[in-house]
């Protein structure tokens, strides 16, 4: 090490292999994935982690929720801006990223369709946008249209609903095919199921906006 | 240098190890409170005559400052044309959202500011309605200095959950107005639920109802072991007890007959209000309506009354049922329903929440004063430190209009904040070099349904041929809930320049100038801020730099050693002065001489890893 010529690139290329990060701080070496200096305590930019590291959770579908959240709330115990308002500015600019990256990762786990989606996309098999497969998917539209279709033809409140509940039960099921594909490695069929649970979110949306519409309509 | 000569005890540069008290203010369209919270014991600072609400009236007379509280509403009787109330509803509105208000509104309104927001023209003058909050807020931070002997400057200050960025904006601007730095803006419902929540030490899910004079908000949370998390919210910037006085009085006006002015009808609104609360505890009221131009004698009785203002109420419901559907919770998951705002106060209100959720609702805390008394705890937590958590969400999605006029979310409402979201442009011409970007705040798909919050122009951006460059423009959000954008242009790594134009609210400049009009020293307000920020921060070089010695002083020689401490007594004595330019020059040079150690730290740090590492390696 001593032998190396000072420059900066040097120092950095040697803090890289050594997987350090210098302390915004105190200036001292820094583990980049740990969330305060070790030296001298003070709030560490977030590291380019995935969302479950980021929480300390397994890479996979199987979240516990209430687990998430505990450690959700942990984390925004130690970091969210309130915990840093007299603090310099700099430490508080440095909290509210830490508090966006935990917010934005408690976000996407906790919710099933966003948590396959987000899976599927660091696992390289991203259901839709560039990268994406389109074969498989025909039946699946066509399905999802008659659905539709349906949803705006019914005229009455009950029908909404039928159609509604009707929905709700399929996104169940399609939440645990989407958990036992991810737990036997498939991830094609995961990719499938995602699919399948967001349009029958999106057709919850839907009736519930018709839903809205109708009674509005009848009270009017 | 001038000798600076302070009475005994009374120290105008707040040092780093007395922190300054820091007040609650619940900023009410009605009323306002402020609270103080030492060791999680609130008091709400109260008047000779025991109350803790200060009228949210202002009145300008011609001579002399303005008048706030109970003296200013006397004066609606007699000279309504100085008077303002309700200027809470103004907060953050544009001048064409309030001539749209045009007969409702009591006031005339005068050209528009720079910046575009409202200004109404009282007793001869032309005032913003964060001038105008702006007074309210100094009346009652100088009730807080009188009752506590010493100076407040720092505030958390409550705004309804629903605000917008605008009305949010507007808020902390009249604030800054006011000589008070907002420690953080909190939603009204959510200190409640705080006030509530240390009180009794609840846990599980927690539904709040806040009407009060103008706004209603609607609340989820989840309380457990000192975090309050926000699930949902809704609510209604513009419905409140303001409504229900104004059916009142269009019935009395209608009653008498003949043409109004303006001024009687602020009057004839304070008969309404009056016939309003007793109807609370009475079942019948009559009264006179003493006009300029003439008495006219009204009767009311609590049925009539109900029949007025139940469109209202079931509006209210509306939007509560719409929140829990929107978080997956029925009524019957709640733990319990705390009551909020002086319009819970209405039997009907009462009623109607209690039919809707199943179980009469809690209103054990004086709900005119809860909120005050949640952001008196919370501005404790934030100086003091606490372990309670607030975890509160945007209310409203932020979009971006797109071809057509269609809205694109961005962030969609009911997310946690702080919150920030990238999304990606391009340009659609051959060297085109700027491109125009419009934020809107709302939940319906078209532009021109949702509230404009601001325009700004990406320029800066290096020619190229049509959708080569790459924008990527960032949203933030922080946890008082305002907008920050920031732009790169990806390919180059340039920063584009963004100019954030708020559509109604005050610019940089009208800002600075109201500043400086309204605060006779507000060069040394803004120096006093600076020297402060100027002590945490070399506060904060020589705790790293102590923390640093601790574990590697082995790194340097003694001469080392004793070169580094004169420097951190040069900085320590510095921050014991009150030159700000000599703090900054200290602890540059601290940084300075201490860069040699900093790498040794890192050279060690570095070796020890890699150490560590090559054992590893052979061991496996």
């Amino acid at each position: 090490m001593n032998d190396m010529p000072r420059t900066p690139a040097a120092d950095a290329a040697a803090a890289q292999a050594a997987a350090l990060a210098a302390c915004w701080s105190c200036r001292g070496p820094v583990d980049p994935a740990s969330l305060f200096c070790a030296t001298c305590k003070a709030v560490q930019p977030p590291a380019p982690l995935d969302h479950f590291t980021r929480l300390g959770l397994p890479r996979a579908f199987d979240v516990k929720v209430p687990v998430l959240e505990q450690l959700y709330f942990g984390f925004q115990r130690q970091l969210h801006p309130d915990r840093f308002a007299g603090a310099a500015p700099k430490a508080r600019q440095i909290s509210q990223s830490q508090a966006v990256a935990f917010n934005e990762a408690y976000e996407t786990l906790k919710d099933p369709l966003a948590r396959a989606t987000y899976l599927l996309k660091i696992s390289g098999v991203p259901i839709e946008g560039e990268g994406a497969h389109t074969i498989h998917d025909a039946g699946l539209l066509d399905e999802q249209m008659e659905r539709r279709e349906a949803l705006f033809e019914a005229t009455d409140i009950p029908a909404v609903e039928a159609l509604a509940a009707a929905a709700r039960a399929d996104a169940k099921a399609a939440t645990a095919a989407i958990a036992a594909a991810f737990a036997r490695g498939d991830l094609a069929a995961a990719r499938i199921e995602t699919l399948r649970l967001k349009y029958l979110v999106k057709l919850g949306e839907e009736a519930r906006g018709r839903r809205a519409r109708l009674a509005q309509g009848g009270t009017a | 240098m001038l000798l600076q000569i302070h009475e005994p005890g009374e120290t105008p540069l707040p040092h780093e190890n007395e922190k300054g008290l820091a007040v609650g203010i619940d900023l009410g369209t009605t009323n306002s409170v402020v609270a103080i919270s030492r060791e999680q014991k609130v008091e709400v600072v109260r008047d000779a005559r025991g109350s803790g609400l200060v009228p949210s009236v202002v009145a300008y007379p011609e001579e002399g400052g303005p008048l706030v509280g109970e003296i200013a509403r006397r004066q609606i009787l007699d000279r309504p044309e100085i008077v303002v109330s309700s200027i809470k509803r103004l907060m953050g509105r544009g001048v064409a959202e309030l001539e749209g208000l045009g007969a409702k509104l009591p006031y005339e309104l005068g050209p528009a500011a720079e910046g575009g927001m409202a200004r109404l023209r009282i007793g001869g003058r032309l005032l913003t309605p964060v001038e105008i909050s702006a007074d309210i807020l100094r009346a009652v931070k100088e009730r807080a200095e009188l009752a506590l002997g010493r100076n407040v400057d720092r505030a958390v200050v409550t705004v309804p959950a629903y605000f917008d960025d605008a009305a949010r904006t507007a808020t902390r601007d009249a604030a800054r107005l006011a000589g008070l730095e907002v420690l953080r803006l909190v939603a009204e419902p959510t200190a409640a639920a705080l006030a509530y929540g240390l009180d009794s030490k609840s846990e599980g899910l927690y539904a709040v109802y806040d009407l009060g004079g103008g706004t209603f908000d609607f609340s989820l949370l989840r309380l457990e072991k000192g975090v309050f998390q926000v699930l949902a919210t809704g609510g209604d910037a513009a419905l409140g007890g303001d409504d229900f006085d104004q059916a009142v009085a269009a019935r009395f006006l209608a009653e008498r007959g003949g043409e109004i002015t303006r001024e009687e009808t602020k009057q004839a609104l304070v008969a309404a209000r009056l016939a309003k609360e007793c109807l609370s505890t009475q079942d019948s009221w009559d009264g006179t309506l003493m006009l300029d131009s003439g008495d006219s004698d009204h009767s009311l009785d609590r049925t009539a009354l109900e029949a007025l203002i139940s469109p209202f109420v079931e509006r209210t419901i509306r939007i509560c049922a719409a929140v829990l559907e929107d978080a997956g919770v029925s009524a019957g998951d709640l733990g319990g329903v705390v009551l909020v705002g002086g319009s819970t106060r209405v039997p009907l209100v009462r009623e109607r929440v209690a039919a809707f959720f199943g179980r009469p609702a809690l209103a054990d805390i004086d709900p005119d004063e809860v909120v005050a008394v949640g952001a008196a705890l919370q501005a404790e937590a934030l100086t003091a430190g606490s372990d309670t958590l607030l975890l509160d969400v945007l209310p409203l999605s932020l979009g971006l209009e797109t071809m057509g006029g269609i809205v694109e979310k961005i962030v969609e409402r009911n997310t946690p904040i702080p919150v920030a979201r990238a999304q990606e442009f391009t340009t659609y011409q051959d060297g085109q070099d700027a491109m125009a970007i419009h934020v809107v705040q709302g939940e319906r798909e078209m532009v021109d349904q949702c509230r404009s919050l601001a325009r700004f122009v990406l320029d800066g951006i290096p020619p190229m041929v049509a959708g080569a460059a790459r924008i990527r423009v960032t949203f933030s959000v922080d946890a008082d809930g305002l907008l920050s954008v920031a732009a790169r242009e990806s390919t180059t790594g340039r920063e584009a320049h963004v100019e954030v134009k708020p559509s109604y609210g005050l610019t940089e400049d009208e800002m600075a100038a109201m500043l400086r009009a309204s605060i006779e020293n507000a060069a040394d307000d803004m120096e006093r801020r600076l020297l402060t920020e100027a002590r945490v921060e070399a506060r904060r070089a020589v705790n790293a730099l102590q923390a640093a010695l601790a574990a590697d002083a082995d790194l340097l020689s003694a001469d080392e050693v004793a070169a580094i401490e004169t420097s951190v007594e040069a900085v320590e004595r510095a921050m014991s002065g009150s030159d700000r330019h000599a703090i900054q020059g200290a602890a540059e040079e601290l940084e300075h001489r201490t860069k040699t150690f900093a790498e040794r730290r890192m050279d060690r740090g570095i070796r020890k890893a890699l150490a560590g590492r090559n054992v590893a390696e052979i061991g496996g």
